[in-house]
């Protein structure tokens, strides 16, 4: 395979489309959906399921065109991240019917995406109040009844809960164990659709940052749902070498989120060196490349840093994202790329607040909202010292019992 | 090619590193074979015969890995490039005629090109070093330093401002009025290297770089700055590689020190900022394959290089602790490698 930087015509198409889509569509509601935080965001939920849904080349999701895809989140949450995690689209959620459906789930669950009906939403609810990156210590529980799963448990910090639990259409893909005893093998995703009786919308969190974006507390008590929801096989699979398989496969949900999660962080890393060079521009401050070091301003020397920093964690998100188009394993990769971007992308957004001054830090520009929107991406979907310890472990060729 | 550089590099040039820092003296069997495998040659235009195969991808992939092997070691190796790739992308027909053949003959003919200046704030677009004009001829007067300078050279490229213009001069090494004082770094000890002066040293006006035509000094920075970005990268990986094996073998209440996580993570972030550096680098060289002028990602791709390599370089001897510290072993080297990006410029050129 020969080096290549090459965009294709069709991916820069795709990107321009997505970019004046966020452009003209997410960047005047920003201000907006911050300030109401839980609000829905009706005019751009409204317009992207009626207008903006079937414009794209491309819908999110993995699989083909991965490349793309980042393509796409970097411009999106260059609009808006929290209007991103806020759209009517099958999210995390979808990728994991994608990834570890049947044929027949995919279709039960994912053609409402395609459909005329009312906006829906797809979400994912692993974290718990006692579990967070040690998602093997999940104590959500799943019974069988006859036919049924019954579930029972809260789920804390779900993206996109309340849409996808109350809007019809919609699911939660939810993680519990079938099997505490069994340790990680034990543990299963189901699909419990919107409205699921049992299943409550407990509360939303009030976020630093991206709060446009509904953060969902799901309480299941005594939640049933059909056993032709389970995504994957029943089996419980004892012993740690068997057991670790299958909660690995379930973890491979991430290899495919994670270069879309640092696609996001880029996206609005972006958004924040672009707003400080123009307003750098509209000063008369040039940054020059053809300077000694020692000729450099800080601001200079600072932006230099910047945009390097930002375009290395663009090129290990596509590298990641190129690995799984031509299905190759990216497990090592795809954190790579969300530890880098996660990281350079918090402190990009802080730079650029502090060269803006009082009016970085105002609300008059959305820098500062940028920043808020930015730290999130070195958390979810694997904080930066999972991430750290999932590259160590790969470098190292050490399990996860000689790197704990 | 790229998988026969990094075998050479281990068997070659890594064996005899610490040997040639040591004694400050070039690793001439290593650059001998290294000329063999035509690395530079292969690159030159077929006119003059060369390989005709000119890519900055390939060059950068080369330079990792000489790097990889010894910094010293990959930039003599490379230096027939600092004369061989100007002249062949600004030479005269003249020039190219006269200076090329030798690039591309049996033995190694090393380059040498003077650009940076010892004066604080000097410049590298804007050098400070005069060329005036008398008659037929110019008149060079200024200072340079981190000149190359390998036994076997017969002539330096001399970048100096030209009333208000960078142009390079192809000077004889043996030209009156040019001193060459030997230096001594830090680092790159295994490398000659020269500081010049040059007092009222004159040139005919052919010896200007492309004659009437001139050259384009911030396009050779930008080459300079990928091949500088990527060696970088292989002092860092060398680094790493050794900080992630040693930790692997050394104990420490009861387990390898891999195994503890203020360890792992920094060899991690080591991993992570290398790779991320390399792309940089590989993306700059992508384009400049594509005929861009590319100065501004050569430049992110240099300046990356410059930080993590010094904090790879770092990680590596605090990873070994007091031996890191011992020239027995190699990341104290690798560290004062490091250090020296922040002041090169066009020491080596893709």
């Amino acid at each position: 395979m020969p080096i290549s930087f090459a965009v294709t015509e069709a991916a820069r198409v795709a990107r321009d489309h997505f970019h004046e889509m966020a452009r003209a569509h997410m960047r005047p509601l920003s201000r907006k959906y911050d300030d109401l935080e839980h609000e829905l965001p009706r005019e751009w939920v409204d317009w992207y399921w009626k207008e903006g849904r079937g414009s794209g080349p491309l819908v999110p999701g993995p699989g083909d065109g991965m490349v793309q895809v980042c393509m796409q989140a970097e411009e999106l949450c260059w609009g808006d991240a929290g209007l991103y995690l806020r759209m009517p689209f099958a999210g995390l959620g979808g990728s994991a019917v994608a990834a570890a459906g049947t044929k027949e789930q995919k279709e039960r669950f994912l053609s409402v995406f395609q459909a005329d009906g009312p906006p829906a939403w797809g979400a994912m609810a692993i974290t718990e109040p006692g579990a967070g990156s040690d998602s093997a210590a999940i104590e959500t529980t799943a019974t069988l009844d006859g036919d049924e799963w019954v579930l029972n448990g809260t789920k804390i910090f779900c993206t996109g809960g309340e849409g996808a639990s109350t809007a019809p259409g919609g699911f939660v893909v939810v993680w519990a164990t079938v099997d505490k005893s069994a340790g990680r093998g034990g543990i299963k995703a189901f699909v419990v659709p919107a409205g699921t009786p049992g299943m409550t919308l407990v509360g939303l969190e009030k976020k630093l940052g991206i709060r446009a974006s509904d953060t969902a507390t799901l309480r299941f008590e005594g939640c049933r749902i059909p056993t032709a929801n389970l995504l994957g096989s029943a089996e419980v699979k004892r012993g740690s070498k068997s057991g670790d398989k299958g909660f690995k496969g379930a973890m491979a949900t991430f290899d495919a989120s994670r270069p879309i999660v640092a696609a996001m962080a880029v996206g609005v890393g972006r958004a924040a060196l672009d707003c400080l060079k123009e307003e750098l521009a509209r000063e008369g401050v040039v940054v020059r490349y053809d300077v000694a070091p020692t000729a450099q301003t800080a601001l200079e020397r600072d932006v230099i840093q910047m945009e390097a920093e930002l375009q290395a964690a663009r090129l290990l998100t596509w590298r990641a994202a190129a690995m799984m188009n031509r299905g190759r394993p990216n497990n090592l990769e795809a954190s790579m790329a969300k530890a880098k971007a996660g990281l350079a992308v918090t402190k990009i957004t802080q730079k650029a607040v502090e060269w803006l001054g009082p009016r970085g830090y105002s609300k008059q520009l959305l820098v500062e909202k940028w920043m808020r929107d930015a730290k999130i991406n070195d958390i979810y979907e694997g904080t930066q010292q999972i991430n750290l310890l999932i590259v160590a472990r790969r470098i190292l060729d050490y399990s996860s019992s000689m790197l704990r | 090619m790229v998988e026969t550089v990094r075998q050479f590099a281990a068997n070659e040039i890594r064996p005899r590193a610490r040997a040639a820092e040591e004694a400050k003296q070039p690793a001439d069997d290593a650059i001998a074979a290294a000329h063999a495998l035509g690395l530079v040659a292969n690159a030159l235009p077929s006119a003059f015969g060369g390989g005709g195969e000119r890519s900055a991808v390939l060059g950068a992939l080369v330079a990792e890995e000489l790097a990889w092997g010894d910094l010293a070691t990959a930039l003599a190796i490379l230096s027939p490039a600092l004369l061989a790739f100007p002249l062949a992308d600004h030479g005269s027909a003249a020039q190219q005629a006269a200076h090329l053949p030798r690039f591309a003959g049996g033995s190694f003919v090393p380059g040498a090109l003077a650009l940076v200046e010892p004066a604080f704030g000097a410049d590298p677009f804007r050098p400070r070093t005069q060329a005036k004009r008398d008659g037929a001829h110019y008149v060079l007067e200024g200072e340079k330093c981190l000149v190359p300078w390998l036994a076997g050279g017969e002539t330096v490229l001399v970048f100096a401002d030209e009333g208000g213009e960078a142009q390079g001069f192809l000077v004889p090494r043996d030209a009156a009025g040019l001193t060459a004082t030997p230096e001594a770094y830090m680092g790159i000890q295994a490398l000659p290297t020269v500081g010049l002066t040059l007092a009222g040293v004159r040139v005919p006006a052919e010896a200007r770089l492309g004659e009437a035509e001139g050259s384009d000094l911030a396009g050779l920075i930008a080459r300079g700055r990928v091949a500088l970005a990527a060696l970088g990268v292989g002092v860092a990986r060398a680094a790493f590689e050794v900080a992630r094996d040693y930790a692997k073998e050394r104990e420490a209440f009861g387990t390898k020190i891999a195994q503890k996580q203020a360890i792992a993570f920094l060899l991690a972030q080591m991993a992570i900022e290398i790779d991320g550096a390399r792309l940089l680098a590989w993306e700059a060289a992508w384009r400049l394959d594509q005929g861009e002028h590319a100065l501004r990602e050569a430049t992110l791709a240099l300046d990356q290089v410059r930080r993590i390599g010094l904090d790879v370089t770092d990680g590596a001897v605090q990873v070994l602790g007091g031996h890191g510290y011992i020239r027995d072993y190699l990341p104290e080297l690798l560290l004062r490698n490091a250090r020296g990006f922040a002041s090169f410029e066009a020491l080596a050129l893709v």
